[in-house]
């Protein structure tokens, strides 16, 4: 089985949004909406400040809410790498997914189902990384799969200091920050 | 000082999420308002009240039904993707409250269909004389009827439980991550549908019992209301936070005012009175109840969307 | 000065090219790539792939466009190219948007009322054009050809360049220089003998500490940078920053200085002092190429830290701690010459001290410093007659009252000369892809200056700011929907790139090449287009580089063999100054009168109640230009007035409220949305430039946001070049809005 995920270095990322506007393109994310987005968070007082930009989605968790709130199951774990995704035509757009994620990676898609970061997994299966990935300008992100011991993620996480996003919600993100 | 920004720009997920407007709290309500309504026709099946002829466990089946009906029309209106509404009766997710609840729902419309065919209208009966036959076979042994008197009641607890699990399985909204939001709304429900039978009660010995029974009901939802908030206040810090949304913020005056007020404390003494013989029984009270209840869940459903794990606010 | 670094490319160029060149045949008629096959009459299915070169801003990255049964889909990086290794900026992923944008002018059109009224009448082609050529053979009648200016921005200027020459004007500019880069290639070029160029010969990824004066990488987005600095950072390289707001880079700082606005050269003297005093300069180096440097030390020598201090209120111990950072990783240590440095007036002397800070730390020619470029050599198109030669002195900058506005011609200096007729009048003027009333200072002055036209035409692909005010207007194909010129810029890695269509223009644009030669059909000097279609102008000169168009339609980009760019890989340092040296003291700046040697000026404090007015970039747009496009739009709708959070809290201001700002001759603002933040200084407030534009036909863009550049009524002029400081205004809070 494979876990995928990201690592993404926190260090390197300069909030320039291209992620956002790669993934728009490649997936044809519909006008207003988008499946990532970048957060800066600065702590502290001028000019002593620590600020840590880094680029958001779906974290893809293990343990995910929305696949169990999902009454129809339209959310599920897509067989290749625990994916989470969203069936299209499953989806009765009741929105318990989006309440129960504590990200708020998801929304309704004009079309009336849910739609989220897919980890462009239509890519992954072509042996391509993520259009976000692959469009950094700052190789700040790396895709992979948490489940082979040998991999650039794995490798990255063993040699960094990292954090994931909310882990005491409990759901097992699946992407984690490099500091 | 901490400044969070953040680029996303989401429809009805930011600023803060707004993905659930009137439905779901009118849902959420009628859904309650019908486990009371169940609850107190069962109870009076199982107290073998059945013999009385203007018993409220007659005619409730049908305002349920109704009522059911409305809360799953709310319900209906707020998917987003209407035409795929089946979907919901092709699986049994076992993990999914909404799944739980819309099959209980399902199952409880038969429930009130036999409820009502205890006593079924006489002219339906002169043309289909086979509607007879249920009432044929519970009157032929009380402890039939007793039985579904229990059975009934045990699925009004569980439209109860079920509006208020609902929202607390969606762990996300620290508002709703507590573990008596169900035990709020099944006791709100209770009382919102005892004051709603007290109103409409043509049996004078069950208005008296449910004035009564509804300031027991009242006196408990304030309390649970109480450890509600404490629950929340001592629990995590954004949990503190949600709660101060009722206390304190945005959502205090609606709280304060239309819930415990309005709601809770002032029908309370109306109705203490009016137990007491000290003044007439008036449905204001009740009707205040019934409002209160109302509130409670529009406060509930857009506190919680509005709490978030994330921001401080 | 250009000549001299040009005969130094061909002392170490003579690039060895190793593609044959193939012979196809080449289609009358230009088009991107087709939505309908033309055999089968069907629409075509499937992906098509076409590489191309950006045009979202200056950089001009390698890109590969993506079309999905026959729609323009996405673009990308062409891994190939070395500008953007496979990967696009923000802007240029958002390019598509340029070809989608709602707001596109679909037709020639002819102002109907008054100029600024925005109120036109749908053209042909021949009729704009045919309306064009009288008026400027009225005005070549009345005041000669000279009379004629053109404004042009970007490589979509060079054919109507040609047209304007071939008419018999010179007189032509770009806000690239006197509003950008200007004050840094002279300051530089005073020093080292050449300029920095575009794009930059900076050699960030193998640097081990850059400094970075105000220039805001990661904000400014162009790409090469921004991806050489992200190795930087993995290099673990020590990165000092200095600005007056905590920048995107200030937060990847191992110093940050939170300079007060204006103060740079003093920071620069002092950081001098500290490592000429503690001699942790490169010596070698130094005394190898330097010339002057006993007179430059005996002048810095009271600048020490502590006499910064109060000028720039940088704390004495940061100003030495960050001075030693940089001398420890001498020679792989460089100060980041910055790009948009008109700033204060004395800009050039400030990129003088850039400069000669770069000479200490013997960062010039050197790997992890200043890099030097080489250039893959695609011969000039030679087939055209010779230009007419003209009488008439440039009008740009009367008497050379800025000795070093040479190079490039001062806008300003051609606005000026609009408005007060000195020595001549200016009647006509052709705008190609610049906003002038977004990119030059005191905008009644350019208004003033189109009050005084005959004639002003624009070439933009929306109704623009600018566009406003033309009495013609031509449509432009987007950068996706046409050819341009070659890019074979200089840089590290020596390369040719193509642009061509990827999509067919969507109504009735035209590229500027197909208007540059009508136009001159109509002017009578059709003779100077001796090529029927660009595809031919473009085969010809690619023909002469061994290379033919059929492989750069291919390929997109042709690299050339690796050349030397450090003076340790063997290139003969040399220095294309008076002295030959690099000059600590310049013998040309006191040639003509000015300090030889940087001095602090003081810029003054805002007066009680206002603040400093600073502006810069944001990741997802260009200037202007990118406000429409889909996507970018998303990404960043509005900009917003940064203003310290402790102020803020003072007056009462709310995050998100609107205010509007005026400055300090009474000018006001658009709506604009305060953002109150930790991340600036008390002294002043930062906007995105760009935004709030006044062009009614712009639905999209119209009045989001604030524009910096309406309230940027006062410049100060670079006397040694010519350049508009525009960091010199003030402005308060008006809650008016
Ligand atoms: N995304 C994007 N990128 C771009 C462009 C674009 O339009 N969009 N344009 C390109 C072009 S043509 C140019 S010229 C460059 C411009 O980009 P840069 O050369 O980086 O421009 P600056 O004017 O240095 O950048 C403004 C920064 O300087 C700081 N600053 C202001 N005043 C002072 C001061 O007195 N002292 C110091 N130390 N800092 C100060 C501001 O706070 C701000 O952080 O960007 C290029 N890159
Ligand atoms: N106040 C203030 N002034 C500044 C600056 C600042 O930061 N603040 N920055 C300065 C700097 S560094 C620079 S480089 C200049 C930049 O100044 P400009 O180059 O003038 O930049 P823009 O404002 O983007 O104007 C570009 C114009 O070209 C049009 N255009 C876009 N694409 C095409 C095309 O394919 N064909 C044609 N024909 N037109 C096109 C756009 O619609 C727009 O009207 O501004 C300078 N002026
Ligand atoms: S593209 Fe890369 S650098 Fe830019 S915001 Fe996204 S992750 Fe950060
Ligand atoms: S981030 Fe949210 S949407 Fe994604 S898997 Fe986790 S809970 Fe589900
Ligand atoms: S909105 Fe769609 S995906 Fe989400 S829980 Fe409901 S049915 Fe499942
Ligand atoms: S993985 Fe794909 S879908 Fe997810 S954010 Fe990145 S580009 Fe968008
Ligand atoms: S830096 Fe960005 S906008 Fe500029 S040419 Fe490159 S990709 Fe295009
Ligand atoms: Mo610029």
């Amino acid at each position: 089985m494979a876990r995928y995920g990201m690592v993404i270095d926190t260090l390197k990322c300069v909030g320039c949004q291209d992620c956002v506007i790669a993934c728009e393109a490649e997936n044809s994310v519909p006008e207003g909406f988008c499946r990532d987005w970048i957060t800066t968070e600065a702590k502290g007082t001028f000019p002593t400040i620590q600020m840590e930009i880094r680029t958001e989605r779906c974290n893809h968790c293990t343990d995910a809410p929305c696949v169990s709130a999902c009454p129809t199951g339209a959310s599920h774990y897509h067989d290749i790498g625990g994916v989470v995704l969203v069936n299209h035509d499953e989806c009765i757009g009741c929105k318990a997914c989006i309440a129960s994620c504590p990200y708020d990676a998801r929304f309704v898609h004009p079309e009336g189902y849910v739609d989220k970061c897919t980890f462009c997994i239509h890519r992954v299966e072509k042996g391509q990384d993520p259009a976000c990935v692959s469009v950094c300008p700052t190789y700040c992100m790396t895709f992979g799969d948490f489940d082979d011991p040998g991999s650039e993620v794995n490798k990255l996480l063993n040699s960094r200091r990292y954090h994931s996003l909310l882990p005491e919600a409990g759901t097992k993100p699946n992407i984690y920050y490099l500091t | 000082m901490n400044e969070i920004t953040s680029t996303r720009h989401n429809h009805l997920i930011d600023p803060s999420l707004q993905i659930w407007n009137w439905e779901i709290p009118v849902y959420l309500f009628l859904g309650g308002m019908v486990a009371g309504m169940m609850l107190i026709a069962g109870y009076f099946l199982f107290k073998g009240r059945e013999n009385e002829e203007n018993c409220s466990c007659f005619y409730l089946p049908y305002i349920s039904f109704v009522l059911l009906s409305l809360g799953m029309l709310a319900l209906f209106l707020d998917l987003e993707h209407k035409l795929y509404v089946w979907r919901l009766y092709t699986t049994f997710e076992i993990s999914s409250a909404m799944s739980w609840g819309s099959w209980i729902l399902v199952l409880v419309y038969p429930m009130l269909i036999v409820n009502i065919l205890l006593k079924p209208p006489a002219a339906v009966v002169e043309k289909f004389p086979i509607l007879n036959k249920p009432k044929e076979y519970f009157f032929s042994n009380p402890m039939r009827i007793k039985s579904f008197g229990v059975l009934t009641m045990f699925f009004g607890a569980g439209i109860g439980l079920y509006t208020g699990v609902l929202l607390s399985s969606l762990g996300a909204r620290p508002l709703w991550s507590s573990s008596i939001l169900w035990m709020l709304f099944l006791v709100s429900g209770l009382s919102g549908a005892a004051a709603f039978v007290h109103v409409i009660a043509k049996n004078v010995y069950e208005r008296e019992l449910l004035a009564k029974a509804d300031n027991a009901f009242l006196i408990i939802e304030l309390f649970v209301i109480a450890l509600f908030i404490v629950g929340l206040k001592t629990a995590t810090e954004v949990q503190a936070s949600a709660a101060d949304l009722l206390l304190t913020g945005d959502y205090a005056a609606s709280f304060w005012v239309f819930v415990i007020g309005l709601g809770i404390v002032i029908p309370f003494i109306i109705q203490i009175l009016a137990v007491n013989h000290k003044i007439k029984h008036t449905p204001i009270a009740p009707l205040m109840v019934i409002l209160g209840g109302l509130v409670l869940r529009f406060v509930i459903v857009s506190a919680g969307q509005f709490s978030h794990w994330f921001r401080t606010y | 000065m250009n000549s001299l670094s040009r005969r130094r490319f061909l002392k170490i160029s003579g690039a060895t090219i190793s593609a044959a060149a193939a012979v196809t045949s080449l289609s009358s008629v230009v088009k991107g790539a087709q939505k309908i096959d033309e055999k089968t009459g069907k629409p075509i299915k499937g992906i098509q792939k076409i590489p191309t070169y950006c045009d979202v801003c200056f950089w001009k990255c390698g890109a590969i466009a993506y079309l999905k049964d026959g729609e323009l889909w996405k673009i990308e990086g062409n891994p190939n190219d070395p500008l953007s290794n496979g990967r696009l900026c923000p802007r240029g992923t958002g390019g598509i948007g340029a070809h989608y944008s709602t707001d596109r002018i679909k037709h020639p059109l002819i102002r109907k009322n008054e100029r600024g009224e925005e109120k036109w009448v749908e053209v042909t082609w021949d009729e704009a054009l045919e309306y064009i050529a009288t008026k400027m053979k009225k005005i070549k009648r009345e005041y000669g050809p000279e009379s004629m200016a053109l404004f042009s921005h970007g490589v979509g200027g060079t054919f109507l360049k040609h047209t304007m020459k071939a008419y018999g004007t010179n007189n032509m500019t770009a806000p690239s220089f006197a509003q950008c880069r200007g004050p840094r290639e002279v300051g530089f070029e005073m020093t080292f003998g050449e300029g920095v160029g575009s794009p930059e010969r900076t050699d960030i990824e193998n640097a081990k500490c850059i400094t970075f004066i105000g220039s805001h990488l990661g904000e400014n987005m162009h790409n090469t940078q921004v991806q050489e600095l992200s190795k930087a950072i993995a290099n673990n390289a020590s990165i000092i920053v200095v600005d007056p707001r905590f920048s995107v880079v200030a937060s990847k700082a191992k110093y940050y200085l939170p300079i007060k606005p204006g103060t740079d050269i003093a920071l620069l003297l002092a950081w001098m002092n500290v490592i000429v005093k503690e001699k942790l300069y490169d010596v070698d180096y130094v005394e190898k190429y330097g010339y002057g440097f006993e007179q430059f030390a005996a002048e810095i020598e009271d600048k020490t830290p502590e006499w910064a201090y109060p000028i720039t209120t940088i704390e004495p111990e940061l100003i030495r701690k960050s001075a030693r950072e940089m001398a420890k990783n001498i020679p792989a240590s460089f100060i980041h010459p910055g790009r948009h440095t008109t700033w204060y007036g004395d800009d050039t002397q400030r990129s003088r001290a850039i400069a000669l800070l770069n000479a200490l730390l013997g960062a010039w020619g050197r790997k992890g410093g200043f890099y030097l470029p080489n250039k893959f050599s695609v011969p000039k198109y030679s087939d055209y007659p010779k230009y007419p030669k003209s009488k008439k002195p440039l009008v740009h900058n009367p008497g050379h009252k800025y000795p070093y506005a040479e190079g490039e011609q001062l806008s300003t200096g051609i606005r000026e000369a609009t408005i007060n007729g000195i020595p001549y009048p200016i009647k006509g003027w052709m705008v190609y892809a610049t906003n002038l009333l977004q990119a030059l200072p005191n905008r009644d002055e350019t208004i003033a200056a189109i009050k005084n036209l005959d004639l002003l035409v624009v070439v933009d692909i929306v109704p623009s700011e600018i566009a406003g005010w033309a009495d013609v207007i031509l449509p432009e194909a987007t950068y996706l929907e046409r050819y341009d010129d070659l890019n074979n810029a200089p840089f590290k890695q020596n390369f040719v790139s193509l642009r061509q269509p990827v999509i067919d223009a969507p109504h009735d644009q035209k590229p500027n090449w197909w208007i540059a030669k009508k136009l001159a059909d109509k002017l009578g000097v059709g003779n100077y287009f001796p090529w029927n279609n660009i595809e031919e102008y473009l085969d010809a000169r690619l023909k002469k580089a061994g290379l033919s168009l059929a492989e750069l339609k291919k390929k997109g980009v042709v690299k050339g063999e690796k050349q030397p760019i450090y003076f340790d890989e063997g290139i003969e340092p040399g220095f294309f100054t008076p002295s030959g040296k690099i000059e600590f003291y310049s013998l040309q700046l006191e040639e003509h009168g000015f300090d030889p040697i940087p001095k602090f000026t003081d810029h003054g404090n805002p007066p009680p109640g206002y603040f400093r007015l600073l502006f810069g970039r944001a990741p997802v747009h260009t200037f202007s230009k990118t406000q429409s496009y889909k996507f970018l739009k998303d990404a960043m709708s509005e900009n917003e007035v940064w203003m310290n959070q402790t102020v803020a809290n003072k007056m009462g201001l709310k995050s998100g409220e609107y205010v509007q700002l005026k400055n300090q001759d009474g000018k006001k603002s658009g709506r604009v949305k305060v953002r109150p933040t930790e991340r600036i200084r008390t002294d002043c407030v930062y906007m995105v430039h760009g935004f709030g534009q006044t062009a009614k036909e712009m639905k999209t863009t119209y009045k989001k946001g604030g524009s910096d550049a309406e309230l940027v009524t006062r410049y100060k002029m670079d006397p040694i070049m010519g350049g508009t400081g525009m960091n010199v205004n003030y402005v308060t809070i008006d809650w008016e809005a």
